[in-house]
Order: structure tokens, then sequence, then C-alpha cells
């Protein structure tokens, strides 16, 4: 059996519009997964009780499913909540944004006590109130601290776009799955897309591990 | 302007402070010295209300600082403090450091806000650090930095917990001789430090701790001429020898 490249190039606008989706759903979700995130951290770094318990509980519960499960549940229950369909882009952003917030929050959590007390002890004492001291004193520096944590959290979630299918969108994985069926050319097709994977999320680690670089010195 | 009455804390079995009653009058410099672990950084930090505190009164300008109707940020806007380990936002300029608060908290003009740096920064020497993060100043120009954050603010007291300790000796002064002059020119200021020349140069009191007891509460020139507590003898002799 011979190595055919041309059914990959003929198929490249349709493998790009995958990999667009792929990569729209990753910013999209990390993005709002982040700000959640936050929200997560602060409520379950706060004085009260009832705040910390509902951080923990939402985070212990995400962690404990399936993010195939929640990307499912999600297409079959917004759609009853709002009353009418969302269709799988929506609802599988919904799901990803709601499942990497419970991981983030445990990264921002970390990077929020790696801010010094005494940092917050300095804005207290000229008059900042809690608000403002998270958000110009400890939340820019946990965000310098953390942003490499985060971005390996994000290169998970772009290959774990790949789960989309089950709500019949087309990412990247979806798409080269259905040329190769269709075109019965599974090796050229499978390699290909490991090769793609490989090079955005080694590129990704690489960039990473420079930051990392940068912020040790 | 700062009373402390019958001051009393624990760290659940651990007594830090043992009815501590102090006081630091309008214009006045109160040194606090004493050994480590003494409770002196709790004490200066229930003043402004970053500790909490069990009994005992504390007022600031007549505003009760243990009162949970007082709203306490707004009287820490009005009370600077300055740390062992200067606590300078390490992501923002100098500029933006002593900025901050004066425009979050006094909602002040951002250019308003950076005429008053700019003058505080000439007046602590550091004009030309302006526009320098935290971490490319040595220690003494940090601390100078800390304190015109904490003066930005037009506080009516200061408060100073060991601001030269971290220090390498040959930043001390620089650092000393802001403070020296902020005396002179009447500020209201309770310092904690173990710098004795300090203390005899414009302190009117000084207040000696031992085991979250305020031992010897004496105004200076009897504090060091004749101090009565055995045991503030015993840290003067340790302390002057030392220097
Ligand atoms: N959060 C805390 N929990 C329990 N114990 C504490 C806490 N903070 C301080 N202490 C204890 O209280 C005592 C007094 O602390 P404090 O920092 O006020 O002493 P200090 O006089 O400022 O000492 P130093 O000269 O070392 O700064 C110390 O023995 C310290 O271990
Ligand atoms: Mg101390």
């Amino acid at each position: 059996m011979s190595f055919d490249l041309g059914v990959i190039l003929d198929a490249l606008p349709f493998l790009a519009q995958g990999l667009g989706l792929s990569l729209l759903l990753t910013v999209l979700a990390a993005a709002g997964g982040i700000v959640l995130a936050v929200l997560l951290a602060l409520m379950r770094l706060s004085g009260f009780r009832a705040l910390r318990l509902v951080s923990a509980a939402y985070v212990n519960f995400f962690r404990s499913m399936p993010l195939i499960l929640v990307i499912f549940w999600f297409f079959f229950l917004v759609p009853l909540i709002i009353g009418r369909p969302v269709g799988g882009f929506y609802s599988a952003l919904i799901a990803f944004t709601l499942f990497e917030a419970a991981y983030y929050s445990e990264i921002v959590r970390a990077g929020i006590q790696s801010v010094s007390k005494g940092q917050v002890a300095a804005a207290y004492a000229t008059g900042m109130r809690y608000g403002a001291t998270m958000r110009f004193v400890v939340l820019p520096q946990a965000f310098r601290n953390m942003t490499p944590v985060l971005l390996t959290q994000a290169i998970i979630l772009f290959q774990d776009t790949s789960l989309v299918f089950v709500v019949s969108l087309r990412d990247f994985m979806t798409a080269s799955t259905i040329v190769a069926r269709n075109e019965g050319r599974l090796v050229e097709m499978y390699v290909f897309a490991a090769a793609v994977y490989f090079v955005i999320c080694f590129s990704g680690s690489m960039w990473v591990r420079r930051l990392q670089r940068k912020h040790a010195t | 302007m700062i009373e402390i009455r019958d001051l009393d804390k624990r760290y659940g079995d651990f007594h830090v402070l043992k009815r501590c009653s102090t006081s630091v009058a309008k214009g006045e410099v109160v040194v606090v010295c004493g050994p480590s672990g003494s409770g002196k950084s709790t004490l200066i930090k229930c003043v402004n209300g970053l500790e909490p505190f069990d009994s005992g009164t504390i007022t600031v300008d007549g505003i009760s600082v243990g009162d949970r109707r007082t709203d306490l940020p707004k009287l820490r806007a009005r009370i600077g403090m300055v740390f062992q380990n200067f606590e300078l936002y390490p992501h923002m300029t100098v500029t933006r450091n002593i900025c901050l608060a004066q425009e979050k908290v006094l909602g002040r003009s951002r250019d308003e806000a950076e005429a008053k740096a700019a003058s505080l920064l000439a007046r602590v020497g550091l004009s030309d650090q302006a526009h320098k993060h935290p971490g490319q100043l040595s220690g003494g120009q940090q601390q100078r930095v800390a304190i015109a954050r904490a003066l930005a603010m037009d506080p009516i007291a200061m408060l100073f917990d060991e601001p030269t300790s971290a220090l390498d000796p040959e930043m001390i002064s620089e650092v000393l001789d802001v403070m020296v002059e902020l005396a002179q020119e009447g500020m209201t200021m309770m310092v904690v430090t173990h710098e004795m020349g300090f203390a005899r140069k414009v302190a009117g009191r000084v207040v000696f701790m031992d085991c979250g007891e305020i031992v010897e509460d004496a105004d200076t020139a009897s504090f060091f001429g004749s101090p009565r507590s055995p045991r503030a003898q015993a840290f003067l002799s340790k302390i002057l020898d030392h220097v």
C-alpha cells in the first residue's frame, strides 16, 4: 500500500475548518474557564463557609465526571433549560468551559496563595478593600506565576476538543476521521493528524518552557 | 492620636499581647523595642486593624479600631504603614506603586496622583527611579519608595515595623534620614526599631516589650539613662554593646 499525500492536499480546506473549530473551542473555553475559575478560587479562599462549600462541591463534582459525559449532558440539558436547541457548538462550549473551570480553579487557587500575605497587608494598609486588593495587587501577580500551568492545561484542553464528535461537531480529529473513512486512507490521515497535534502541542509546551525560564530569572 | 488600652490578644494558647497600654500624642514619635517574638509587630498591626485583638481598645484620632461599625479601610487610608520587607508591588513601576491607592482609595485623578508621586520621590531622593520596577532597586531605595507610598495618602500618623532590619548596613542611614526628617516635620510616628541612635535623636518616648508585655514606657532620656526594669537593662546593654 502506497503512502498517498494527495488525499491530504485535497482535504486540506475541510481539515482546516476542523482545526479552526478545535482552536476556537480551546480559546473560548480556556478564556471562559479562567474567568469562572477566578470566581471559584476566590470563593474557595473566602472567609464565608457557604461560599467555600459551594466552590469545593463544584470542583469535586466536575473532577469526578468524565468530560465526555459532561459534553453529552449539556447537549441534552441546555435545550431543556432554555426551551430551544442551541446546537452542538454552544453546548460543547458550555460543557468545556464549566469542566475546565474546575481544573483551572485549583491552579488559580495555588496562584493566589503564592502571593505573599505581606502584599495583601500592604494593600490593606493603604486603605484598599478586598476587591481592589485582589484585582490590582494579588491577581496580577498570581497570573504571572501561574501562566505556564494555565497554558499547559490549555494544551490538554486542545487535545480534549476531539471529544466533540459525540455531539456531531467536526473538530480536527473528527474531520480527519471522516476523510480517512471516505477515501479509505486511514494510515495517511492518522499519521497526518498525529503530526498536526504534535506540532501544535509541542510548540505550545516549548512556549510554556520559555515562559518558565523567563519567569525563573 | 493613638490610644492603646489594655490590649489583649492570643493565638490559641499563646498569649502574644498581655494588657498592653500606651499612647502616641499628636506629633510625637514613640519607639517600640524588645527582643524577637515579644509581640512588637503584632502590637503595631493591631493599631491599623491588620491584626484583630481579643480585648481592650485602640483608638486612632478618636476612632475605635476594634469597633465592628468602624469602616477599617477608611481609617487605614489615613494611617501610613511601612513594613520590614518593603512590600512594594513587584509588578508595578515605582510611580504606579505610589499612585495605586491614591487613585483607588482617594479617587485622585491619574495626573494628580502622579504629580504627588513625583514630589514625594523628589523628597526621598529617588526622582530618577520613577519608572523602574522595585526589583531593580536596592533595599534602601525600595524602603524609601515604600515610605513615599505611605505618605502619598497624606496620613495623620505613620507606623513603622522594623523598617531597616532587612537592609544591608550601608543602606540603613538613607532610610533613617528620611524618617528623621519626617519626625522633625511633626509627623506622629510609632516605630518598631532597634536603631537606638534614631530613638535618641527623635523619639519622645521609648516603649520596651518583652513576652507580650509592655515592661517599660518612659521618655527617651530616662529610658536610656536609667531603665527601671532589669529586662530592659539587659536588653539595652546587649543591643548597645552590639552596635
Ligand atoms: N499567626 C500567628 N499564629 C501563631 N503565633 C504567631 C502568629 N504570628 C505571630 N505569632 C507569634 O507571636 C509572637 C510575637 O510575634 P511578633 O511578630 O509580634 O513578634 P516581634 O516582637 O515582632 O518579633 P520580631 O522582632 O522577630 O519581629 C511570636 O512568638 C510569634 O511566633
Ligand atoms: Mg516583628
